[in-house]
This record gives C-alpha cells, sequence and structure tokens, in this order.
C-alpha cells in the first residue's frame, strides 16, 4: 500500500512537471516569419537576423528613404501608431521599418532618417539587407514592388503586425491605413502575449 | 520481502529521473530554429541548359515605352521535372512535404505525392513539378547551383516562336499561345515532347505556368487589362505601368497569375525552370 502512494505521488511529480515543461519551452511556430534565416544591418550597423527581434510584439512596414509619395505617408502612419500605443506597452514592441532600396539605404542613411523623423527612441528599428533577403521578406508580406528607375520604386503599401513569436496577426493596406484599428490591435498582442 | 525492496527502489529511481528531468528542461526559454532552410546540400542534375543571347526588349508592361536590357544569360532547356525534384527532397529533408515550415507553403505543397519520398500513382517521372511554392523553388534552384530567372528573362525567351527569336508582331503569335493554354491537364504531360523556340527551350507555354524570382514586381491590378492604371490608391506610382502590347492575351493571362500569387502558394499546373548568369 505504502508502495503505491509512493508511485502515484512520483507519478503526479512526473506529470506536473512535464507540464510545467510544456509551458517553459516555446518552440518557434511553424508559421513564424523567424524561420528567415537571412543576414540584416539596423541602422547603428549592428547585424543581426530576424529572430533577435523576437519577444516583442512587431508593427513592420516597407519603405525606402528617398520615397517622396507614399512612404512619407507610411512613416506618418507608423508614427501615428506609437502615439496611439499605450505608454506602459511601448518596451514591449518594436516599431519596424524595412528598406526596399538596401543600396541606397545603409545604416547611416537609416540612422539620420530616424534622427530627422523623430523616430530616435529605442523601440524604432531600421533594417537593411541585400536584395535577395529583401525580395523573400517582401513575399512573406504578400508586398509588391519594382525598381522603376535608377531612384524609385513602385511598391504596395502595407503595414503588418506580428506577435512576439513571429507570427502574423493583421495587415492593413492601402493609402489610408487606420491606424488606431493597428495600434489597438497592437496592444491586444502585448496584453494576451504577456499573459502567457 | 525481497521483491518489496526491489519494487520501492525502482520507485525511487523513476522518482529521481523525474525530478532530474525537471531541473533540465526548466533553463531553456526560447528554441531558436535549428534546421535551416538555407542550409541546402547541392545535387546533381542533367538538364541541359542554352545561352540566350541578350538585347533589348519591350517588356508588356512598361512606363515609357523605354526599352529593358537583359543580359546574356543561360536557361534550362525545360522545366524542372519530377524525378529531379525527388532527387532535391531526398537530400533536402527540410524541404520534404512533412518537414517544410509552413510560412514556406500554404498547405498544399505537394499534396499530389503519395508521401514524402514518392512520386503520384501513374503520373511520369519526365513531367514537370507542380504544388511547390517560390521558396520551394528557390531552394531547389539553390540545391543546383543556380537561380529562378527575372520576370524580364522569362519574358525575353517567351518572345521567341519556333524561327525568330521575336514573333510578338506575329498574329498566330498570341492565338497559338492561347490555344495551348487551354488545354486541359497539360501539366501531366512529360516534357520536350512538343517543338523546341528559337533558342532551342521546349515547353514555355504548353505544360505549365512557371515561377519567377521577381514575380512580385508585377504592380498592376487585373482590371487594368485595356492600358488603364493600376489602382493608385493601393500601389505608389501604379500609374507607371500599363500594357504595351493589348492584343497579346497570352501575356495579359500569364501576369494577371502573376499579379494573384503569394510566395507561399502552391498551385497544381506552376512549376518553375532554372536560369544563370554566364560567367559561372
Amino acid at each position: 500500500m505504502k508502495h503505491i502512494i509512493i508511485f502515484i505521488f512520483s507519478l503526479l511529480t512526473l506529470i506536473s512537471c512535464q507540464q510545467k515543461a510544456d509551458k517553459v519551452v516555446k518552440e518557434l511556430p511553424a508559421d513564424s516569419i523567424f524561420h528567415l534565416t537571412s543576414d540584416w544591418q539596423n541602422q547603428n550597423g549592428t547585424s543581426l537576423k530576424l529572430n533577435d527581434l523576437r519577444g516583442k510584439t512587431l508593427v513592420v512596414v516597407m519603405i525606402y528613404t528617398s520615397c517622396k509619395t507614399a512612404c512619407p505617408i507610411l512613416v506618418a502612419d507608423m508614427k501615428r501608431i506609437e502615439k496611439s500605443i499605450l505608454e506602459k506597452n511601448l518596451d514591449k514592441i518594436s516599431l519596424v521599418l524595412v528598406s526596399i532600396d538596401p543600396e541606397v539605404d545603409t545604416p547611416q542613411r537609416l540612422k539620420e532618417f530616424a534622427n530627422t523623423g523623430g523616430m530616435d527612441k529605442a523601440h524604432w528599428v531600421f533594417l537593411r539587407s541585400n536584395e535577395e533577403a529583401t525580395q523573400e521578406f517582401a513575399n512573406v508580406l504578400s508586398m509588391k514592388y519594382k525598381k522603376i528607375s535608377p531612384v524609385d520604386f513602385s511598391h504596395s503599401n502595407i503595414i503588418s503586425i506580428f506577435n512576439p513569436d513571429g507570427e502574423l496577426i493583421l495587415q492593413e493596406e492601402g493609402a489610408n491605413i487606420n491606424t488606431q484599428k493597428v495600434a489597438d490591435k497592437v496592444n491586444e498582442v502585448v496584453e494576451i502575449s504577456s499573459k502567457e | 520481502m525481497k521483491s518489496n525492496y526491489i519494487v520501492s527502489l525502482g520507485i525511487l529511481v523513476s522518482l529521481m529521473i523525474s525530478v532530474g528531468s525537471c531541473n533540465k528542461q526548466e533553463p531553456t526559454l526560447l528554441v531558436t530554429p535549428k534546421s535551416s532552410h538555407t542550409d541546402i546540400t547541392p545535387i546533381k542534375t542533367d538538364v541541359k541548359m542554352l545561352t540566350i543571347t541578350g538585347g533589348k526588349y519591350l517588356p508588356f508592361y512598361s512606363s515609357d515605352d523605354s526599352l529593358v536590357k537583359v543580359e546574356t544569360f543561360l536557361i534550362d532547356e525545360h522545366p524542372v521535372t519530377n524525378q529531379d525534384y525527388l532527387l532535391f527532397v531526398k537530400a533536402n529533408p527540410q524541404w520534404r512535404r512533412s518537414q517544410i515550415k509552413k510560412i514556406f507553403e500554404d498547405g498544399n505543397y505537394l499534396k499530389h505525392w503519395v508521401n514524402d519520398t514518392t512520386l503520384p500513382v501513374n503520373s511520369n517521372p519526365q513531367a514537370a513539378i507542380c504544388n511547390v511554392s517560390w521558396y520551394a523553388a528557390k531552394a531547389y534552384a539553390k540545391a543546383v547551383g543556380k537561380r529562378l530567372p527575372t520576370l524580364d528573362e522569362w519574358e525575353f525567351v517567351a518572345m521567341a516562336d519556333t524561327d525568330t527569336s521575336n514573333a510578338r508582331s506575329k498574329k498566330s503569335y498570341s492565338d497559338n499561345i492561347v490555344n495551348l493554354y487551354l488545354e486541359k491537364n497539360r501539366q501531366l504531360n512529360p516534357v520536350k515532347q512538343s517543338a523546341a523556340n528559337y533558342w532551342g527551350v521546349y515547353n514555355m507555354f504548353d505544360l505549365v505556368w512557371e515561377w519567377t524570382d521577381d514575380f512580385n514586381s508585377v504592380l498592376v491590378s487585373g482590371e487594368s487589362r485595356a492600358g488603364e492604371y493600376g489602382d493608385k490608391n493601393l500601389v505608389c506610382a501604379a500609374g507607371a505601368t500599363s500594357a504595351t502590347d493589348v492584343l497579346n492575351y497570352a501575356a495579359f493571362m500569364r501576369f494577371g497569375l502573376r499579379t494573384s500569387l503569394k510566395a507561399n502558394y502552391t498551385v497544381n499546373n506552376l512549376g518553375f525552370r532554372c536560369a544563370k548568369d554566364i560567367n559561372h
């Protein structure tokens, strides 16, 4: 009888232990953008992988800094989104601007763009890579773009939200993006993922 | 009495193991991806490649009727076959149906295969591979030391009929292609059964649609068929592109398909062929 009790006790320990382990070990979801292993540089010239952005809710847009038409609108949208994200959530998110023109958008240029645009806080991340990785990343966002002259691109306007595991949560497309809707969703995702 | 002793010893050991394993698992917080989709094991295939002498051409969609230069390059004489794709997944388990990461496909990748490494029943090993995403096509190209052709390269080759490198002005050119496009289940036929074009390239039109490297550079919307502009609200500078050759229905079909594709899509009559720079 005594043995049976000890046996059940040990079994319980084992089960409770496994449950705990399930919660602690977090495999990357199969549809995560962090499966992309391309090399990137940020506005400080630091080399990184997309996986280094893991752990924060991401708001992502692709732009190029010399753009005079749609990109300034997209950048303004990103700033509006920033303003509508709750203060307490700002250290749990990253606002990520990815260049579609890596040749021109060097880390220095991105840094300048960030500073002059008032996007110098820690939650602003500017990324550039090579053409191949940029194209792959654009495809992950279902974003279309084409170089139409030595200085200009035509491109679709898409703002995307990814949860801290890199899963796509929401995409807003077009010239009049509802930034409040995006910010609300970001706040919601931060809330959900901090409970997990 | 002795057996009781053994039983309790067993319990004690199992208890220790369970506690031990518990401790071991705790520090792991985030598991980073291990086998990378970009770590590709090379394979060898014997597909003949043909030299396409470069030149300038008028793209089907052009901003200002300016010609685009295509450098001389090499292209596979036929689309990648079932047999060759099988070699690729055998050498690269991460690209097998059961292993591929969900972000690189739409749930239907190689869905017609019997299992991870068995071609569909009654399929011809020499037929073109289909139901592969753009990511998978890119990975295959890497494995054979090649790349996907650019849209301009593909369209440059596609201008040819059997006897000229640019047959676009011939009335028969577009009509013939549209007729080929209308044939059903043509994707099941083996490659190289029809006539080669001017360059010696087979099956540009008669078997499958083909991925190109920059398929996502087509920004026109489906409604812009009469040379009208795309949705300017959706794309920056969309008005910069319009069709140059409005009677070329076959090209409208190809570009229509390309605009509707996403890189993770798999389609049962969409395959690909590879290309290569000439200096390699």
